[in-house]
């Protein structure tokens, strides 16, 4: 069935409401001017210079770099054996498991952050790198879990049975059939964990310290300021970032598949 | 036997152990927060009291915060709605290569960061925005939307109709064109068609992704925080403010509480509502 022309003239409007804001961001990026203004004919790159001589700024993002890396990582290693339990076993206490790990889902950004701020304020462990990453981890894993058991559902559990009845150990099983059919799952949990963890400012505000600060909680900071045409240069940047990274998404997972869920 | 029983508990223990002591913990500290004493010369003391509950009940400047975030969180909701269902029908009608490609666009903007969506809204709306000169050029004048709920709904809606769209999209999977077309050959008029058809079968993922979008929405602290501008307090604003700037913890233990409990109500509720509705009609 084919769509009208009202139809197709409402899905326009929403196509550009949508890419409105991140268009004109990676427009005026490009001003010579001092002004935040959309640059018709003169094109300068003098606010990406000014983001990259922005000490705060290229901290900020070493420190973003730093803690999504390992956050995903951390996730990662959490999730598959979660996923497995979860996937493979049935146990007394499954379900309260599985909500229990999906929670940030559902528990505000905002409100996981104020708690961690009191349990690191009672810790003594505001600034510490670690104790921010471990908080990244909870919040981007159930990104990653989802995928794996995605991944897992769509595994028939009998390849696994077969390579057991045939002598294999639990490890050379793990090893050499199902971490192999869980592959698209687990790195594409992984980017999305990495993704998720790299844009989180909600939460991040409560815990960072100022040698911690990430970069979207600076940006934030900065935004409240005062707001020049670096913030701009700084979200093009950002925005380029992201388009890299769904690219491999898509490449490896199908971007649609990692984003709307498995059906 | 006994190895495997214990398989899927030594499995999950890591993950299990960290959940426990970043979120289970923190939240039960929080809790316990709420009812300690709190004075601006010593900070947070010991002891029980309500002391922070009955300021917020008792102050009438809490019941406009929570009334305006409900409000702002409900009309960003409803928008969603109206925009968000009509374009996952429209996108699932779409042909193959044009079917994804859009799907692409209308999601991609998740994975930016909120700041940076944020950010660029201010720019659109801003005094010399886009949308103003647009104003201008067509004889409306200068409308003042930056730091005006206008400014929050607008960017809490682009933000969200991604988690509007994405339901919506995966119940209409399930629709069968064919039924579509059966209805139409047997004389339903188009709207007959989207009515009786269609929106029964959308029904479920327009209201889970309603209350995931309204949750959202209320406990969103970017977006009021970079275009409500100080003046235009919400419930996250406010959290904010009472733990980092007035350090009286106690009483923004109390306030996010009060936000978690309304979240989890909505959530937990709509969606025994749904499971309510799918066992009625299958008859169980």
């Amino acid at each position: 069935m084919k769509n009208g022309p009202v139809a197709l003239g409402f899905h326009a409007l929403v196509v550009s409401f949508m890419l409105a804001p991140l268009v004109v961001v990676c427009l005026v990026a490009f001003t010579p001017a001092d002004t935040l203004q959309i640059p018709w004919g003169a094109y300068s790159l003098r606010w990406f210079r000014a983001v990259f001589a922005h000490g705060d700024l290229v901290s900020s993002f070493v420190n973003s770099l730093v803690v999504a890396l390992l956050a995903a990582s951390g996730s990662v290693l959490l999730a598959v054996p979660a996923a497995l339990a979860i996937a493979r076993h049935r146990f007394p206490g499954r379900q309260a498991l599985n909500g229990l790990l999906m929670s940030p889902l559902i528990v505000p950004h905002l409100v996981l952050g104020v708690a961690l701020l009191r349990l690191f304020a009672l810790l003594g462990v505001r600034g510490s790198t670690l104790w921010l990453t471990l908080a990244h981890v909870v919040i981007v894993t159930p990104y990653a879990l989802r995928l794996m058991l995605a991944a897992l559902a769509g595994a028939d559990p009998a390849v696994e049975q077969a390579a057991r009845s045939l002598g294999a150990s639990r490890w050379t099983v793990f090893r050499r059939v199902t971490l192999p059919l869980m592959l698209p799952g687990v790195t594409g949990g992984w980017l999305l964990a990495f993704i998720n963890s790299f844009d989180e400012v909600t939460m991040s505000i409560f815990i960072t310290s100022p040698q911690t600060v990430t970069l979207p909680v600076r940006m934030y900071m900065i935004a409240t300021e005062s707001i020049d045409p670096m913030m701009a240069a700084v979200s093009a940047l950002i925005v380029a970032l992201t388009a890299v990274v769904m690219l491999v998404l898509d490449r490896l997972y199908g971007l649609d598949k990692v984003l709307v869920g498995q059906q | 036997m006994n190895r495997s029983r214990a398989a899927p508990y030594a499995l999950s223990a890591p993950a299990l152990l960290l959940f426990a002591l970043m979120v289970l913990l923190p939240l039960a500290l929080t809790a316990l927060l709420s009812f300690q004493q709190f004075s601006y010369e010593s900070g947070v003391q010991g002891g029980f009291t309500l002391a922070a509950y009955a300021a917020v009940l008792g102050d009438g400047f809490y019941w406009e915060v929570f009334g305006r975030t409900g409000w702002v969180a409900l009309l960003a909701t409803l928008i969603c709605i109206a925009i968000g269902t009509p374009e996952a029908y429209i996108l699932s009608r779409m042909r193959p290569p044009w079917r994804s490609a859009f799907l692409l666009v209308i999601l991609a903007p998740l994975l930016v960061s909120v700041v940076v969506r944020a950010f660029g809204w201010s720019l659109v709306l801003g005094p010399a925005g886009f949308v103003n000169q647009f104003f201008e050029a067509i004889g409306i004048g200068r409308v003042r939307m930056l730091y005006t709920p206008i400014a929050v709904v607008v960017a809490l809606v682009h933000v969200m109709l991604p988690f509007m769209v994405i339901p919506v999209w995966t119940s209409l999977q399930k629709l069968d064109p064919m039924v579509e077309n059966a209805a139409l050959s047997l004389g339903a008029s188009r709207f007959t068609v989207l009515r009786r058809v269609v929106l029964p079968q959308v029904l479920p993922g327009l209201l889970s992704g309603a209350l995931i979008v309204f949750a959202l929405s209320a406990s969103a602290l970017a977006i009021p925080g970079l275009l409500g501008g100080r003046r235009l307090k919400m419930v996250a604003t406010l959290i904010y403010d009472e733990y980092l700037h007035e350090l009286n913890w106690p009483l923004g233990a109390a306030i996010a509480l009060a936000l978690l409990a309304v979240n989890l109500a909505v959530m937990l509720g709509t969606q025994a509502l749904i499971e309510g509705h799918y066992r009625k009609r299958l008859g169980a």
